[in-house]
Parts: C-alpha cells; structure tokens; sequence
C-alpha cells in the first residue's frame, strides 16, 4: 500500500468511532429534549484556567491507570482488577504516609513504594491463581476488586479517625505535602507534583517493552504464546511479572492526589479510576502515545461535563455513555479496518502475482 | 431426532449418580444447621423472615447468573451482565411508573435486552473481544441509567410514585400471594423450634407466605431454560455454538443466529435480575441499586460449573449471605459452626475416597472456623458481604478441574472459518 492510505487506514478507525461518538451523543441529548448545537457548544469552549488544572490533574490519574491496564493487555492478560489493586494500595500507603514514621520527603518515597508494592501483591494473587490453579484472570481480579474494595472500607471503618459523617486514615504531615505548580492565578489552584509520575511511568513504559528483552518476551507472548515458548519464554513467569508490574503501576493511581490535595483516604477518595484505565488502554491501542491523547480527551470530557449543570437542563452523566460508546467503536472499528486492510494487502498480492507470472502461467500453479 | 435422543440418555445416565448426592447433600445441611440451632440457640439462622429475605435476595443474583449461562452456553462471554441489569433497574422504574408492574418487569427485560443487543453486535457481528465489549456496556449502562433518571424521573411526582434524580420510589409492586392455611400452619410449626421438622416447616412457610409472582416467574425462568437448552434441539444447537462453532455450522446451524438469541436473552434475564431489584426487594429505582449483584451473577454461574442445577445452589448461597447484613451478629457467628461442621463432613468424605492430602487440608480450615467460633462473639459484617467472592476464589483455585466451561467459550467465531 502506498503511504497515503497507510495513513488513511492508521486515522480511519479513531476517525469513525469519534463521528460515531458525536452522532449517538447527539442522539441521546436530542432524546431528552436537548439541543446537541448547544451541548457540544458548552463541551467543546474554551476550559477556564481552573478547568485547565483540573484536566491535567485527573488525565495524570487515568494515564496511570490506563498504562496498569496496558501492561496486562499487551500480553492478553486481562487484568480488569486495577480498581481493587490501586484502592488496596491507596489504603494502605495513605496508613503509612499518614503515620509519619520517616522525615518529610523520604516518607514520601517510601509511600510510593508501598503503595507499588501493595498494588504489585493484590494483582500478584491473580497472577499466582492463573499459573498454579489455571483460574481465568478476569473472574479472579473481578473478585479481588470486590474484597480489595470491602477489605479498605472495613479497615477504614475499624482503624481510621472520625471525620465529620465518615471515616479517614491520619492526614499527612505538613512536611509531607508538595505544594504543587500554579501556572495560573493560586486561585485557579495547582498542577499536582506527582503528575511527574505519570511522563515517568510512560517514558518507563515505553524503554521497557520497546528496549529491553523482557518488553519483547511481553510482547512476543502476547501476540503469540506457542512462539514465545518456542523461543524460550517462561510464560508462567511472565504472568506473574506482568501481572505484579501492572499492579505496581496501578498503586501509583492515586498518588498525585493523595500528596497534593487530599491529604488522606477517606470520603474524598476518588474511585472508579480504575475502570476508567481499562477504557482508556483500549482507546489508546495500549501505546504510551495513544493512552495520553485518550486520557486527556477523557478527563476534558469529565471536566468540560460539569458546565452542563448550571448552564443546561442536560445530565453531565452523557458524557460516560459518550465515553463507552468511543470505546465501543473504536475498538470495532479497528476490527473492521484490520479485517479490511488483510483483504486488501491480499488482493495486492494476488494482482502483484498475476502480474509478474509470463503468458505461461498455468505451469507454475500446477 | 437421534442426536437429541443420544443427547437425552446421556445426561439421564450421568444424572444417575449425582441426583443422590444432591438429596444426600440437602439433608445433611438441613441437619447441620437444625442442630446449630439447637445448640447456640440462633433460630433466626434458618426463620422463614430469614429465608424469605434469602430468597428475595438471590433472585435477581440467580437472573443475572442464568442470563450469563445462556451466553456462554452459545460461546459469548459477557461480562457486560452488570451494566444490562443496571438498565434493567431503570426500565423497570420507567415502565412500572407509566404502564404498572408487570409491564415495568418487562421493561426491565427489554432494556437489559438493548444492553445485550449492543454485546451482540460489537462481538458476534463485528467479532470484538468479549471481555472489550463488556467493559463498555458496563460503562455505558451505568452512564445511561444515571443519564436516564436524571432525565425522566426528576421531575415526576404523584400517586404512582416520587421521582428524584437518582431514584424514583414508592412504586406499585407486582402481586404477591399466600397460600391459606398452609401458611399460618407451617409458621407455627416453625416458630416452636422443634429439630428438624421446625426447619422443613419454615422452609414451606417462606414459600407460602407473602411470596411474589415474580418470585415464581424467575423460577420458572430457571426450570425453562434448563428445559431449553439440555431437553430441546434448539437447546443442543446453541450450545453446539459454545463447544464447536465450526462444527456446528458444517452440520448447518446458523451460528450468527443462535449467538444472537442468547446474548439478547442473556441481557434481558439480567434486565429482569435488575428489575426484581427493583421492584420486588425495594419499592423503586435508585441508582447504584445492583451494586455488583451482575458480577456475582457472573461468580454463581462459574461457581454452578455453567449447569442450571449448579447455577441454583450457588446463587441460593450468594444470596443467603447478601441477606444476612440484615440478622442479627449472633446469627452470622452461629453459622461459622455451620460452615465448620460443613468443612469437617467434606474432609470426611475425602478421606473415605482415600484422598487424605485434601481430606487434611480441608480438616485444617475446618478447625480454623471452630476456633474462630469459640474464641469470638461476633462476625465483623464487612466479613459476610465478602463472602461470595471469597468462596468463589477459592472454588477456583481449589475445584478448578472440575469446572469445565463451554469449549469454545469467549473465542471469536467468524462465519466460514469452517473451511
């Protein structure tokens, strides 16, 4: 195929699912009696400097959960169990931040680690389940979301301090805080510090499967496991590595928040991110590259949405079928240009045959 | 008509051996928990209240869990279960507020069914992966019903029912019945705690007593789809689908079709679990009403071995721990003793067949819920609502070779790939 329509078939299948995003969202608020010039018109302005912050903010969070879900994905691992990985991890690093048993910013560090470390073990059980029992990872981590979940709600419930109606684990010390950028007014409030671990995450991410020999076992037993074992991969190894990395990552989730703002978990525990991730890997091929412009278009939807309720009658919650419906017809539409694009380098190759075989042909097919 | 024939003999021959087990299994629970009550003195472990709020409870689990059975039976995984039933909830609301009950079960079915019409698409026309697509409906569905009541039903108000913009209560509930005499005489029998006949007698009681339609609809729900799919050619072509595909389609089954039925049925099953929900175990609509019930719907099937009998038990045991936040903690603590005795008879069991390993393991974890039993007073609630997904873990990680799903369950089938 000539570049052109290389090109043409990369952007053809974001292009459609995107159209079709706009044309059923249209769709929906012209169902409730909205007007879908109107909708897309507060969607689509210009975000206050505030709504700017935000946006970066909450895609740190999706990136991160989405490159969780990625690592898993790109070697068919199903891990749709990020939700309970990065809440259990969530938990657990805002106790030990909280406590405040190590100075300032080494507490910070050692926060993150834990926090990767939780995340790494819950996913872990997964892992350990598949290899040894043979248990499908997407039941297992379906479960484990549910008791991760239980398991921080009763610990809260049982060892956190009162807090107004609800519970929360000890805030941070002062000296555990970062304080944040404020590229605009401190009034339009700051970009959180540990959105750096989200370029870093990707920036790893990126050296890991494209540079290193385990990026290529990953991807090698993803695309296909009987060549991976042919070629030496342990892949019962992998599983339980892949899964753990996944998980490390997935504790990471919250982080940014959690020293910039939030201070402790508690009420004001931001969940659901991890189901988010899932969408968003999808969205974004489960590359670095792809999960950054799905994240960013995610958060600005979300963020974009809460217009919605002072200027119009229309629920912000449109935007979550707007969301699931990209989601949806990206994937299909992928699966419609591959299938197209197999059709069509077939038939390239059958004209490029008939075209190079002398007038006699016929002895060579027979 | 022969393969229907052979198909028929064959599970009449293998049903032989397991429908003793089954009577054998219910009376010793049956005397297990009489006698735990009869010991620590817990009557409200096995009350008919109690049992009738079990049974409320594990019916929109059991929908949902027999809607999944349907899909995978046909080959289609569908994790989407959960956001069909959240539809379910909201058709059920919308359509018991304009048209009454009956017509709101059904609209929970048809809405549940649109969820399923979208997995059906994504996955057997467009051939997405299962698990892909069912992440997004789950989005989709939980986005669309917040979207929905927001909606339609902020605004309404009157004697059918008040709205708000997550919820809309205070809705007519489909009829319930019950059966005269029985009903007060079995209470009776059941509320002087005899052993045993107590038990069986409170069992008969929530049977009979203020039971709903719905109630009986879902069972009977149960008992078509095993009739169905194990007693019928249609029933061995779609499950034809789920074993071999290609098979089926050289023998000339339309794949494409039967993957459609049971993915449309699938969702609207769950749409019905959503709109019992609804209807039936509350008085109304309100968001975040299934709180994961289609995922342990999805727990039951794996649990049931994806067979309706299996499906029944393990729902039963999913719904009776759902309802048990609402006993009283003695209760909860009491049946720790049940759970133990359960673990010791299995143990047992497993040393007669000669299998000491298990027969030790199990023994061990038997004595550790003894132990948990005398050394306590209570059970932390948060524990109980764990529970599905713990056992469930732990029959697979444990029984995991004696569950066999559909062969070519969650495979992407295209048309022709028969050769």
């Amino acid at each position: 195929m000539s570049i052109v329509s290389r090109v043409f078939a990369a952007l053809l299948a974001p292009l459609v699912a995107v159209v079709a995003a706009l044309v059923i969202t249209s769709l929906v608020v012209m169902l409730v009696g909205g007007s879908p010039v109107e909708f897309w018109g507060i969607i689509f302005s210009r975000p206050a400097d505030r709504v700017f912050v935000n946006i970066v903010n909450q895609s740190s969070m999706i990136f991160l959960s989405a490159l969780a879900a990625a690592i898993g994905f790109r070697m068919n691992l199903f891990n749709i169990g990020v939700e309970g990985q990065y809440t259990v991890a969530s938990y657990a690093a805002a106790v030990f931040a909280g406590a405040a048993l190590l100075p300032g910013k080494l507490n910070i560090l050692v926060s993150l680690l834990i926090a990767m470390a939780v995340g790494a073990l819950w996913a872990g059980i997964a892992g350990v389940l598949k290899v040894t029992r043979g248990v499908s990872e997407v039941i297992s981590t379906i479960m484990l979301n549910a008791i991760g979940t239980t398991l921080a709600g009763y610990l809260l419930l049982n060892y956190g301090q009162q807090y107004g109606s609800g519970r929360r684990t000890t805030p941070l010390e002062r000296s555990s805080e970062f304080t944040g950028w404020f590229p605009f007014t401190n009034a339009d409030g700051a970009v959180w510090t540990l959105v750096i671990l989200a370029v870093l995450a990707g920036v790893g991410f990126n050296v890991l499967l494209n540079r290193t020999r385990f990026g290529f076992d990953l991807r090698a037993t993803g695309m296909s496991e009987t060549a991976a074992v042919a070629s030496g991969v342990d892949v019962k190894k992998m599983v339980v590595i892949a899964m753990m990395l996944s998980g490390a990552v997935a504790g990471l989730i919250w982080m940014p928040a959690l020293f910039n703002g939030a201070h402790y978990y508690g009420p004001t525990f931001q969940a659901g991110l991890g189901f988010t991730g899932i969408a968003v890997a999808l969205l974004g091929r489960n590359r670095p590259l792809g999960i950054m412009f799905g994240a960013l278009l995610f958060a600005f939807l979300n963020e974009q949405s809460n217009r919605l309720t002072l200027e119009t009658d229309i629920s912000p919650n449109v935007v979550q079928i707007t969301q699931g419906v990209i989601v949806l017809a990206v994937v299909i539409a992928y699966e419609v240009v591959r299938r197209w694009r197999a059709t069509a380098e077939q038939k390239a190759v059958t004209r490029k045959l008939e075209e190079a075989r002398p007038t006699g042909g016929e002895a060579v097919s027979a | 008509m022969s393969t229907v024939q052979m198909q028929r003999e064959g599970t009449q021959a293998g049903r032989v051996g397991p429908s003793y087990t089954w009577v054998w299994l219910t009376l010793g629970v049956l005397l297990a928990i009489s006698t735990v009550r009869t010991l620590t003195g817990a009557h409200e472990i096995d009350s008919s209240g109690s049992l009738q709020a079990a049974i409320i409870a594990t019916c929109p689990i059991l929908m949902a869990a027999i809607g999944g059975l349907w899909s995978e039976r046909s080959g289609v995984v569908n994790i989407g279960l959960e956001g069909q039933m959240i539809l379910g909830t909201w058709g059920a609301g919308y359509f018991t507020y304009y048209y009454g009950p009956w017509q709101g079960i059904l609209g929970a079915a048809l809405l549940g069914a649109v969820g399923g019409l979208i997995h059906a698409i994504a996955t057997v026309t467009f051939g997405v992966d299962h698990i892909v697509s069912g992440v997004a409906i789950n989005i989709i569905g939980l986005g669309a019903a917040k979207f929905l009541a927001e909606a339609y039903f902020a605004d309404l108000s009157s004697d059918r029912g008040t709205g708000g913009v997550k919820q809309l209560v205070g809705l007519e509930r489909p009829p319930s019945f019950t059966v005269p005499g029985v009903s007060e005489w079995t209470t009776d029998i059941a509320s002087r705690h005899w052993f045993v006949v107590s038990d069986l007698a409170a069992v008969v009681a929530a049977l009979t007593t203020r039971m709903s339609w719905v109630t009986l609809l879902v069972f009977a729900l149960v008992a078509l789809t095993a009739w169905l799919l194990w007693r019928t050619s249609f029933g061995l072509r779609l499950r034809s689908c789920g074993e071999n595909p290609q098979a089926a389609e050289s023998l000339g089954v339309n794949v494409y079709r039967y993957k459609y039925i049971a993915v449309l049925v699938s969702g609207a099953f769950a749409g019905i679990g959503g709109g019992y929900l609804a209807l039936v175990a509350s008085s109304g609509f309100v968001t975040g009403q299934t709180n994961g019930r289609g995922f342990i719907g999805l727990a039951a099937m794996i649990f049931g071995n994806w067979r309706p009998g299996g499906i029944l038990a393990g729902a039963s045991m999913f719904g009776y721990t759902d309802s048990l936040p609402l006993r009283s903690t003695a209760t909860i603590h009491a049946l720790l003793l049940v759970i133990a005795i359960g673990l010791f008879a299995f143990a047992v069991f497993k040393l007669l067949r000669g299998d000491r390993g298990t027969a030790v393991v199990v023994a061990v974890f038997g004595g550790l819920f003894l132990l948990w039993f005398l050394v306590t007073k209570e059970v932390p609630r948060d524990f109980t609502s764990m529970t599905p997904y713990i056992a469930t873990l732990l029959v697979l990680a444990f029984a995991s070779q004696r569950l066999r799903m559909p062969a070519a369950d969650g495979q992407i089938y295209r048309k022709g790939s028969a050769g």
